[in-house]
């Protein structure tokens, strides 16, 4: 019976143009993420469907971008990251925030234009470089970084350090998949280490801070390395099968903080142990696979270079907050994809993969 | 030759999508191997650290917790206490140990009468707080109810009687304006206050001195490192940093002025302010009808709020501060000023006054408001008895660019600069405003009735006191605080006999023998110089304007009375402005409450 409606269900999927075995990952992992949003949150049900209700509106988004014909938003492309970027300089004007200017108020709704550029960039250079013969020459490649910086800066100056590099992060992956040449991803390699000084010498105050608790967690024990520190005793004290379901103490004893957005994975640690720590790792790899599967099975490279670093983007998301909670990288305010309390990274996440799921289901007509 | 195009082109896109596959390829390998790591990583904390982390969990006992700071208290010059923080008692309820909340909630309500909004935001905040935190179901309890809940409080487990400071305002009514009040930080206030800083501050200033100072008044919050048990309930403080509480602020403002100032007023809905001229200090400042600022406090329930609201003398409504009111003659003193700096006039220019005025080639006729008018008059005789023709005939003269430019000098059509949010500028008429704010160009016409201060000008009490000190001051003076001076500065250059003609000139419109607020002369301990006014509420049509006795009319179409002057006249130190709404006559009401008031600033010493 049960099987019955799950194979019913599966066939529903594809008129819809949704991968069905991708859906039910994603359905899975949000669902899952729910739950712990319930620990984490202090069984405060209200922010919990809050929550849901935001997931819900991300995935009428995914369906919808599902539908949007390739072609037409690889023509659009160059408009779509234009409004992107006028949007950014929008914000640098008139963007409301405390300390950094990072939300647009439209009235309606507050958002925060960073996540457009998340989907505008690799559309664009997917765009471009599906035109050019790869890997790409030295011209292409110096639009590309040119297209690359000019967002970054300005997400950088609002100041979202975190948000910038993450932006590059996902223009440099889709590089890396057009077949950038391993010489010249050595000699950026090289650069970047190169820049470091000047980099540091440019950070804020807060900035430096982060980096150098990162380095020694113990020398700021009750400041920022704090968190750090009550992160991995959350993680630690797990052990092998965890606390069980709202058990965490650490979180319930305000030890962590922001339980529920940034460190949610220490609080899932914390409760279901080193076992549910490899599921849930088992779970994103599964939906990153599956969705490279679908990426790279795409008939042009617009769409596998597009397909592709949406999909890297989000693994890449995931491995740094859970690098981050277990102090293997600096504490840099990336929330963990789809299921961080936080609606704007869910509602762009989702979109991005309806875009994977659209282009993979266009795969057959070929021209 | 195509076809060879066509196949070179596919042979090269297939290479392409070779090279894109291959990196698929690598990039595989590499999540692959991310995943291995983290696993890794986590395996490493969570099995092999296990115990270690384990036994610093158990221990991890001690938590850091804000303390809020006291707030700073409000005084007026002499130390007199406006705003002060009292002991109270409150009814905390933590969810988590209570079992059976609705019950305790029940049973609570019968103890000591919980209204219904107390309940809804008991509720609303038991949705946002985590089940160990502790709300409040009541705050401000009286004596009566705290006896009741330490009675019966042993069969309440999770219900607490907790102490804790709460603003007050001893004086109610008589400040609310000045000093606004304190209110439960919401979700606007957030946005503009360090987080950090009010993490165990429940209360922020919404209003007045209370929000224009709220940084000095609020202090720093201190911390407290307390050891708790494994449910979070705290054991003992190990460490305070003690918080730093907030500054005491001495205001100017003197609370025996002040509450003449309210007690001369009586009945009346208006405004009253009392400047020093030399340093802007700020001596009264009424707006009335005042409310209690302790109502919101504790946050004012329904029936309260909507009774201020629908009040039809409109108590919340802030009138020193944001009310607009056409000057009327009390402009006059502003106009002859300028009149005499630009030459227009002199002291002794005589005007006919035969009732009424007319621009050349118009019919209408602008009145006096003697319906047989003045006769010959001079700028004395003119500002004595309010004589319009004699402005009227000034203004027409000077010009309506000009008008604008003087009067700019005095601060009109801009906000003053005190210490006090919400300011409003009023405003000061020009050609270009006219044309920005209604599309048309400036009429001849409108420029005489500028001369009487009617039509377009609209200031505020607050305003028309800032602009006499600069007049009695003699072009010097300081913008109004109410903490801390302010600089004077020098605002208009005009010779010294035009200042002395002015001053005479509203010295006889109080002391003279024809002046307009000749009665209260005698109730005066010093000469002093003045000027009343009358402020159009209704537009009656012209003709019938005189005619009409003002009594006649229903309140609320009555005119507002004025009244601007400064205190003694050879040697000016104080600036009062009055406005009294729908009191009909500025001679008649506006001056009495004025002359009580200076008379009492005299007694005081100012």
């Amino acid at each position: 019976m049960n099987t019955l409606i799950a194979q019913r269900w599966s066939s529903l999927l594809p008129p819809l143009r949704l991968d069905p075995l991708l859906t039910l990952l994603l359905l899975a992992l949000m669902g899952f993420g729910l739950m712990v949003l319930y620990s984490a949150t202090e069984q405060n049900m209200a922010l919990v469907s809050r929550q849901g209700i935001r997931l819900g509106f991300g995935l009428v988004v995914m369906l919808f971008m599902a539908q949007i014909p390739p072609r037409l938003y690889q023509l659009w492309a160059p408009w779509l990251f234009l409004l992107a970027v006028l949007m950014l300089v929008a914000v640098l004007l008139f963007g409301v925030g405390r300390g950094a200017q990072r939300w647009l108020d439209l009235g309606v709704i507050r958002f925060q234009p960073s996540e457009g550029m998340k989907l505008a960039l690799p559309l664009v250079l997917a765009a471009l470089l599906a035109r050019r013969p790869l890997p790409p020459g030295w011209l292409d490649l110096g639009l590309c970084l040119a297209l690359i910086g000019l967002p970054v800066g300005l997400i950088v100056l609002q100041p979202d350090l975190g948000t910038g590099v993450l932006v590059a992060a996902s223009g440099l992956a889709l590089l890396f998949l057009a077949g950038l040449r391993w010489r010249l991803i050595m000699l950026m390699g090289g650069a970047v280490i190169a820049a470091l000084p000047v980099v540091w010498l440019n950070l804020h105050q807060y900035q430096r801070h982060r980096v150098l608790t990162f380095l020694n967690p113990e020398s700021d024990p009750l400041g920022q390395g704090w968190n750090i520190i009550q992160s991995k005793i959350a993680v630690g004290s797990g052990g092998l099968t965890g606390k069980g379901w709202t058990n965490s103490t650490q979180s319930h004893l305000e030890f962590l903080p922001e339980p529920h957005t940034d460190f949610i994975f220490s609080v899932l640690a914390e409760e279901f142990g080193f076992i549910g720590v490899v599921a849930v790792l088992v779970l994103y790899g599964a939906i990153t696979l599956r969705a490279l599967y679908l990426a790279s099975s795409c008939r042009d490279n617009f769409g596998r270079l597009l397909s592709g670093s949406l999909v890297l983007m989000f693994f890449f998301y995931m491995v740094v907050n859970v690098a981050m909670v277990s102090g293997l990288l600096p504490v840099v305010g990336v929330p963990l994809p789809l299921v961080s309390y936080g609606g704007t990274s869910a509602v762009s996440l989702l979109a991005g993969f309806g875009l994977v799921m659209g282009l993979y289901s266009r795969r057959r007509f070929m021209g | 030759m195509r076809m060879i195009g066509d196949l070179g082109r596919l042979r090269e896109e297939m290479a392409d999508q070779a090279l894109v596959e291959r990196r698929f390829r690598v990039v595989v390998v590499l999540v692959i191997a991310a995943l291995i790591l983290l696993g890794w990583r986590y395996g490493q904390l969570q099995l092999g650290a296990h115990e270690m982390y384990a036994a610093r969990s158990e221990e991890n006992r001690i938590r850091l917790r804000a303390v809020a700071p006291n707030r700073g208290l409000i005084l007026d010059r002499h130390g007199r206490v406006l705003a002060e923080n009292r002991p109270a008692y409150r009814l905390v309820i933590v969810p988590e140990r209570t079992p059976g909340l609705e019950d305790t909630l029940e049973r609570l309500a019968e103890l000591v009468d919980i209204s219904p909004e107390e309940m809804r935001r008991f509720q609303q905040q038991r949705l946002r707080s985590r089940r160990f935190d502790s709300i409040t179901l009541k705050s401000n309890l009286d004596d009566e109810q705290v006896a009741r809940l330490a009675v019966a409080r042993h069969h309440l487990p999770g219900v607490e009687v907790e102490p804790y400071l709460t603003r007050h305002y001893p004086h109610g009514k008589l400040l609310a304006h000045v000093l606004g009040y304190v209110g439960r930080i919401d979700a606007r206030d957030l946005e503009r206050l360090d987080r950090d800083q009010y993490r165990a501050t429940t209360h922020v200033g919404k209003t007045g001195i209370e929000r224009y100072y709220e940084s000095l008044l609020h202090g720093r919050s201190g911390l407290e490192r307390v050891e708790t048990n494994a449910q979070g309930r705290v054991l003992r403080v190990i460490e305070r940093t003690d918080p730093q509480p907030g500054q005491d602020l001495s205001l100017s403002l003197d609370l025996e002025l002040q509450r003449e100032a309210v007690a001369a007023l009586g009945d009346l809905s208006g405004a009253v302010v009392v400047l020093k001229i030399e340093t802007g200090e700020v001596l009264a400042l009424v707006s009335h009808p005042g409310f209690d600022p302790n109502l919101f406090v504790h946050g004012i329930s329904q029936a309260d709020y909507s009774a201020l609201l629908s009040d039809r003398r409109r108590p919340l409504f802030n009138r020193f501060l944001g009310g607009g009111y056409e000057p009327g003659s009390t402009i006059k003193p502003f106009i002859a000023l300028a009149g005499l700096d630009s030459g227009h006039i002199t002291a002794d220019t005589r005007v006919f006054s035969r009732g009424w005025f007319q621009l050349p080639g118009h019919s209408r006729r602008y009145r006096d408001w003697r319906r047989e008018g003045h006769g010959w008059v001079n700028l004395e005789l003119a500002m004595a008895e309010s004589v319009n023709v004699y402005f009227y005939q000034l203004a027409h003269d000077m010009g309506i660019d000009r008008i604008s430019r003087e009067l700019a000098l005095f601060g009109f059509g801009r906000a003053t600069g005190i210490d006090l949010n919400g300011e409003s500028g009023g405003v000061l008429p020009t050609r270009a405003w006219k044309r920005a704010t209604f599309g048309e160009p400036w009429f001849p016409g409108e420029t005489v009735i500028t001369g009487i201060g009617q039509g377009f000008i609209v200031v505020t009490p607050l305003q028309l006191a800032h602009a006499t000190a600069a007049l009695a001051g003699r072009g010097q003076t300081a913008p109004p605080r109410l903490l801390d001076p302010a600089e004077p500065a020098r605002m208009v250059v005009h010779s010294e006999t035009h200042w002395l003609t002015v001053f005479n000139a509203m010295a006889a419109v109080v002391h003279g023998p024809s002046g307009t607020a000749r009665a209260v002369a005698r109730q005066l301990p010093v000469r002093i110089g003045g000027k009343t006014g009358t402020a159009q509420v209704f537009g009656l049509p012209d003709d019938l304007d005189q005619e009409r006795n003002p009594e006649d009319l229903p309140e609320h179409l009555r005119n507002h009375a004025l009244f601007v002057g400064f205190a003694p006249l050879e040697e000016p130190r104080v600036v009062i402005s009055v406005v009294a709404e729908h009191g009909g006559g500025g001679a008649r009401v506006a001056a009495p409450v004025a002359a009580r008031v200076i008379s009492r600033a005299m007694e005081l010493g100012y």
